[in-house]
């Protein structure tokens, strides 16, 4: 499976460790190279420094090619920039978008990206912790039909 | 009519402003409280110290009610997100982006903002018309996203030169519209010969612009083998 992971943070680097020493193509895109330290000095995928909200660097480095695109720059705004490019643009089959703020999460679900939020995930398992029952739905990348027609 | 500016720079600024004087209600977003306040002093109290970015923010400011959102901010990602909420979320009839990389225009289209404006290709479009490049200029991108009104100046050597319309075979979906001839416009008939110094106005998809300019122009000069 080809993978293309921008923005090399905490969640970038060990997912494209994960997937990488899983067998995976992965190629990581950062626009900082200090990012890439992250990474395992034997990291068996690509590291490449570049803006991942350019279409022009995205195609550059094979993404059109890619199975799985996931957006994890600390920015909410670019990484639904990188994501939309990723999926109406290069057309790859699997994108995914990491936005933390509920409320832009919420919306961009309702639009059909897939999403993660930090924000929701944490106060999750935070309130079932203290025995809350929590959200069942946190995890949830895309919406679901009827959650979709509530958050209208 | 109510109008919500996002973004508090030059563009915004000046925008805000002759909204106002033009008699418009507006509330302009900004982020930075050094800015906001700066402009506050000026204009007065239609600045909100807020990230138009944030759903709440935007519903704070009135989104709901509001005619027009217009997003100006330097940061593509940042004006795309903010019509997108408007639009989807708030249900905002107009949306206005400020696109600084010409890449992202026909995606800002598909993805919903309702007007889309690049200065990039404004100053393209008006260096190009000052230079003779062998190149189409590029008019206008009409809203689907993939048709342009484009312009091809005929030189001696280019192939359309001394042909008549009816024997250029233009790729499918491209057409011929109007030829102007020393200032005076007409439209291209059949029968109409083309002679250098022409200018003529077509409507071409982008995937076909390369065939176009062959076409009608010819090879760029660095296109032609040295």
């Amino acid at each position: 499976m080809r993978t293309i992971i921008v923005g090399c943070g905490r969640v970038g680097a060990g997912l494209a460790e994960a997937l990488a020493g899983a067998g995976h193509d992965v190629t990581v895109v950062d626009i900082s190279t200090q990012a890439f330290n992250r990474l395992n000095a034997d990291f068996p995928g690509q590291a490449i420094r570049g803006d991942g909200t350019d279409e022009d660097v995205l195609r550059r480095i094979g993404a059109e090619q890619a199975d799985c695109f996931f957006a994890l720059t600390e920015g909410d705004n670019r990484n639904a920039l990188a994501a939309q490019i990723a999926r109406d643009t290069l057309r790859i089959p699997h994108v995914v978008a990491k936005i933390n703020d509920p409320v832009r999460a919420a919306a961009y679900r309702v639009m059909g990206l897939a999403v993660i939020c930090r924000t929701t995930l944490m106060i999750d398992v935070l309130a079932q912790f203290v025995g809350l029952p929590g959200d069942q739905h946190a995890g949830d990348l895309l919406a679901e039909p009827s959650h979709e027609a509530e958050a209208r | 009519m109510f109008i919500i500016v996002v973004g508090g720079g030059k563009v915004g600024y000046y925008l805000t402003r002759e909204l106002l004087t033009s008699g418009h209600e507006v509330v302009l977003l900004e982020k930075d409280p050094r800015r906001a306040a700066q402009i506050a002093d000026e204009i007065g109290s239609v600045v909100l110290t807020r990230d138009g970015c944030e759903g709440k923010h935007l519903a704070a400011a009135g989104a709901n009610r509001a005619a027009i959102v217009a997003a100006v901010t330097g940061d593509d990602e940042d004006n795309l997100v903010v019509c997108q909420m408007a639009k989807h979320h708030f249900a905002v009839p107009r949306t206005i982006a400020r696109v600084n990389s010409p890449k992202n225009e026909a995606l800002f289209r598909k993805l919903g903002v309702d007007e889309v404006i690049n200065p990039t290709r404004m100053a393209l479009g008006a260096i190009e018309q000052d230079i003779p490049v062998h190149d189409l200029l590029h008019l206008a991108q009409l809203s689907t996203g993939d048709l342009e009104l484009v312009e091809a100046q005929i030189e001696d050597d280019s192939p359309a030169a001394g042909r008549a319309a009816r024997d250029l075979v233009l790729p499918e979906g491209c057409l011929l519209f109007a030829v102007i001839r020393g200032n005076v416009a007409q439209a291209v008939r059949p029968d109409t010969t083309l002679q250098a110094g022409d200018k003529l106005v077509a409507l071409s998809r982008t995937t076909c612009q390369d065939d176009v300019r062959r076409l009608l122009i010819g090879e760029r000069p660095h296109d032609a083998p040295a």
